[in-house]
């Protein structure tokens, strides 16, 4: 065998070895990307599919419907009662507006809401302190929700049971605005830029 | 030098690390009129969702964040007295918080919160080594062996505001802080930025029938315990050790404030 073939056999064995890592490497970050954050979210539909738009226009702001109770804490998504304020009987003609009074209303059960934002049990929010002494939108947190004609799939960390809203819909984390997650991280940045207080008796309880 | 010392722990003290202290709450329990009733250990563990179990014979294992002590002056009839020592988390502030617990945790699951003076316990972040129980010269920290059970019809009275505790986690007395926390949604919901006396008390402090505990701002001269410390029955547990605690206790009787600390056969007591 002469020096020349000994050459191309070299060159051609890492290139085997190239390919290899190559298609390795993608599978890897296929795995980890795609099918992983597949795997580890569960879908589950709201029992009613409720548009923000009708109810804002309907009620003028968000404050109507969430609102603070008379000892400053925060009511966030309205009981039974409330709904049945104004659908006592049908405004019109939608069907999930029937489905909501035949099967809710009516027999006087709860809605069960899955809430896009709940956060862990040892998490305390203070609605007030944000909004009230903040001066902070809705928004900031909670996005472009009211302006939703429909309600988005819930989904949830199958291992955690916590809303996909809370890690944010991007699996790598980055943000561009500030509502695309509510982690403990995004709460700290937040108080950390705007120097307040990052105890943990701050936000836990 | 010394002087310089001083000045360099105002500067620390004077918010440049965002440490302006806002308050600083303590208790002062007079044991004079503690009667060792136990009511304030009830509401605490009513208060604070503390768990229980189905055989509490073993005191070693038992969690009590509000626990009474009995010391005796060790005389014989007819000289005999008792004392009760209610005994919650000290909160102590060290040296600019630097609490024994809080110094050696090293999962950063308790901290010293310079606005309030509470020292806090995460249970999510505790990670159960237990040397913060093994710092603690109060005993205040109590570990989870087991995930609490709690009976079927108990478990619809849990207090939504505190977070119950799972298995392998350290948890003490808070000062009922989740109440301080209610307090204050109530004040910025109005408008305000400060908390009344009244607005955030403790369930011990609200439980006790003799009226022995007295909770408050202690910074503020306003508040009942502001004047108590400065009473020259007032004293402190273990205070030579310099754990600086922020609960203070009362009693007229010498032997009872010489039982608070360690002293030598000899030694005379403060």
């Amino acid at each position: 065998m002469s020096a020349q073939d000994e050459r191309t056999k070299t060159a051609g064995s890492s290139a085997v070895l190239l390919i290899c890592f190559l298609v390795g490497l993608g599978a890897s970050l296929l795995v980890g990307w795609v099918i992983f954050p597949a795997l580890l979210y569960s879908e589950k539909e709201q029992p009613i599919d409720f548009s923000h738009v009708v109810h804002v226009d309907a009620v003028g702001d968000c404050e109507g419907c969430h609102y603070f109770r008379d000892d400053g804490s925060f009511s966030g998504i309205p009981d039974l009662s409330n709904c049945a304020e104004c659908h006592e009987e049908a405004q019109g003609e939608d069907p999930e507006e029937l489905k909501m009074i035949q099967e809710y209303i009516e027999p006087g059960k709860e809605i069960p809401w899955m809430v896009y934002s709940r956060q862990p049990d040892c998490v305390f929010f203070s609605h007030a302190a944000h909004v009230k002494m903040g001066e902070i939108e809705c928004k900031a947190c909670h996005g472009m929700i009211g302006e939703s004609e429909h309600t988005d799939t819930y989904e949830y960390n199958i291992l955690t049971g916590y809303s996909r809203n809370i890690w944010g819909k991007n699996i790598s984390g980055l943000t561009s605005n500030t509502w695309e997650s509510m982690k403990m991280g995004d709460c700290g940045n937040c108080h950390d830029e705007h120097g307040e207080n990052n105890a943990c008796f701050v936000c836990h309880k | 030098m010394k002087e310089e010392h001083k000045e360099g722990v105002q500067g620390h003290e004077g918010g440049a690390h965002g440490h302006g202290e806002k308050y600083k709450f303590g208790m002062v329990i007079d044991l004079d009129k503690c009667t060792g009733c136990g009511s304030c250990m009830v509401a605490c563990m009513t208060e604070n969702n503390v768990p229980y179990k189905k055989n509490e014979t073993n005191k070693l294992d038992s969690i009590t964040w509000m626990r009474v002590f009995k010391a005796t002056n060790g005389k014989p009839y007819p000289d005999t007295d008792i004392c009760y020592f209610p005994r919650p988390c000290m909160h102590c502030e060290g040296e600019h918080g630097h609490a024994p617990c809080v110094s050696v945790c090293p999962a950063t699951a308790t901290d010293y919160n310079y606005e309030t003076g509470i020292v806090s316990q995460i249970y999510t972040r505790c990670f159960g080594c237990r040397y913060c129980m093994a710092a603690c010269p109060y005993h205040a920290r109590y570990f989870n062996w087991w995930d609490p059970v709690w009976p079927d019809d108990t478990k619809e009275s849990l207090s939504p505001d505190v977070s119950p505790r799972m298995r392998g986690v350290v948890e003490k007395c808070s000062f009922c802080f989740h109440r301080f926390q209610g307090a204050r949604d109530k004040a910025y919901a109005e408008g305000r930025r400060e908390i009344t006396e009244n607005e955030y008390q403790t369930a011990c402090t609200q439980a006790c029938p003799a009226g022995a505990i007295v909770f408050g701002d202690l910074n503020n001269p306003e508040h009942k315990v502001h004047e108590l410390k400065q009473s020259p029955h007032a004293f402190r547990l273990l205070e030579r050790l310099g754990t600086n605690p922020k609960v203070y206790y009362h009693s007229t009787r010498s032997w009872v404030r010489r039982a608070g600390d360690n002293y030598l056969t000899n030694e005379r007591s403060k």
